[in-house]
């Protein structure tokens, strides 16, 4: 009963079930941080709107983007992942969701950034439904935690639309 | 003579009871650790509640080695999620994010282009010959949370079955050689 197995086994029992106690508590405490952040999307230029060979639209635009992400990190964050994405809808398809840019944000300071970009992945859709398209841009971050539960929410910005003639 | 015929009786009379008894005590966690499972399964509705992650393709957010929990739920898939997908064909479960959702009006039915965070370009060339995107039955489940480290284990006894081996054969030694 109190050879050096059993007692080696007792404390590894021991040790693992803290561990997980304490990363469940880790986790938990994130949900006590008060979180506001705040963006706003502008969209700076249509560089190219045309109907490709396999007769989809596709886009290619620059964003002008302002984020304050800081108040989303708490002691348990190991990352924030945030990326933009077009929301509209059409004919044939009751949402379209296409992601535009991401970033991954590894600590607090860098959430806190005006960036100029041109979109990171192309900006096609099933058709050539975009002419004259009124979308959403959406910015979503994905708090990834050093340990426990992920969580995710977005900010919805309305009142883009594309123009009415390829170009 | 007389004491061959003893060990035997001895063997015979002692052995096998402790022996059944100690290999129904092993079925016993065998198949204690099998309902877990099978419960975990049914609560987060998913065909494997936990996967472990292969490949540093979503770095630095996981990094291979980590644990992660699943859900499936019946909610639309969005953009942003963390999938779990098998490819036709492939039984190795992969874990990417949603990026583009392409979803029909009436039916539901849903396109879905995933990519990893730390891949250049999407998983285009990872799908199947010919298919541009997944749909909701080659999803498993969304990553809900996470372990670091604890995969190891796995991927350890996977890549190097000899351990495994050496793992059962030595857990068999201590059940048979155990008094209790």
């Amino acid at each position: 009963m109190h050879t050096f197995g059993y007692r080696a086994n007792a404390l590894l029992t021991f040790a693992v079930t803290a561990l997980a106690f304490i990363c469940a508590i880790a986790s938990f405490s994130d949900k006590f941080s008060n979180q506001n952040p705040s963006a706003e999307i502008q969209i700076l230029n249509i560089n190219r709107f045309q109907k490709k060979s396999h007769g989809n639209d596709e886009v290619s635009l620059t964003l002008d983007i302002a984020a304050d992400l800081q108040s989303l990190f708490t002691w348990n964050t190991k990352q924030v992942f945030v990326f933009i994405a077009a929301e509209y809808e059409t004919p044939k398809n009751a949402l379209n969701q296409v992601s535009l840019w991401d970033a991954i944000i590894p600590t607090k300071e860098h959430a806190k950034f005006r960036i100029q970009t041109s979109n990171k992945y192309r900006f096609i859709d099933q058709g050539h439904n975009l002419r004259g398209k009124d979308f959403n841009l959406t910015l979503h971050w994905h708090v990834m935690p050093k340990t426990g539960k992920m969580f995710a929410d977005k900010i919805v910005m309305s009142g883009y639309s594309l123009p009415d003639a390829y170009r | 003579m007389g004491w061959i015929g003893e060990t035997v009786d001895s063997i015979k009379s002692i052995q096998i009871r402790q022996l059944l008894t100690q290999a129904i005590s092993l079925g016993m966690i065998v198949t204690s650790a099998l309902i877990i499972w099978k419960a975990l399964m049914c609560v987060t509705g998913s065909e494997s509640p936990v996967v472990v992650v292969l490949s540093g393709s979503m770095e630095p957010g996981f990094k291979r080695g980590d644990i992660l929990f699943l859900h499936m739920s019946k909610d639309p898939i969005r953009a942003g999620e963390i999938v779990v997908f098998n490819v036709d064909g492939r039984d190795i479960p992969i874990v990417h994010r949603v990026i583009k959702v392409h979803e029909r009006e009436n039916t539901g039915e849903v396109d879905v282009l995933t990519k990893g965070d730390n891949n250049y370009g999407d998983d285009r060339l990872l799908y199947a010959e010919g298919q541009l995107w997944l749909h909701r039955h080659h999803i498993m489940g969304r990553a809900v949370g996470f372990l670091p480290y604890v995969g190891w284990v796995t991927i350890i006894m996977t890549e190097k079955p000899i351990i495994k081996y050496i793992l059962i054969g030595a857990l068999g030694l201590l059940v048979i050689t155990s008094k209790d």
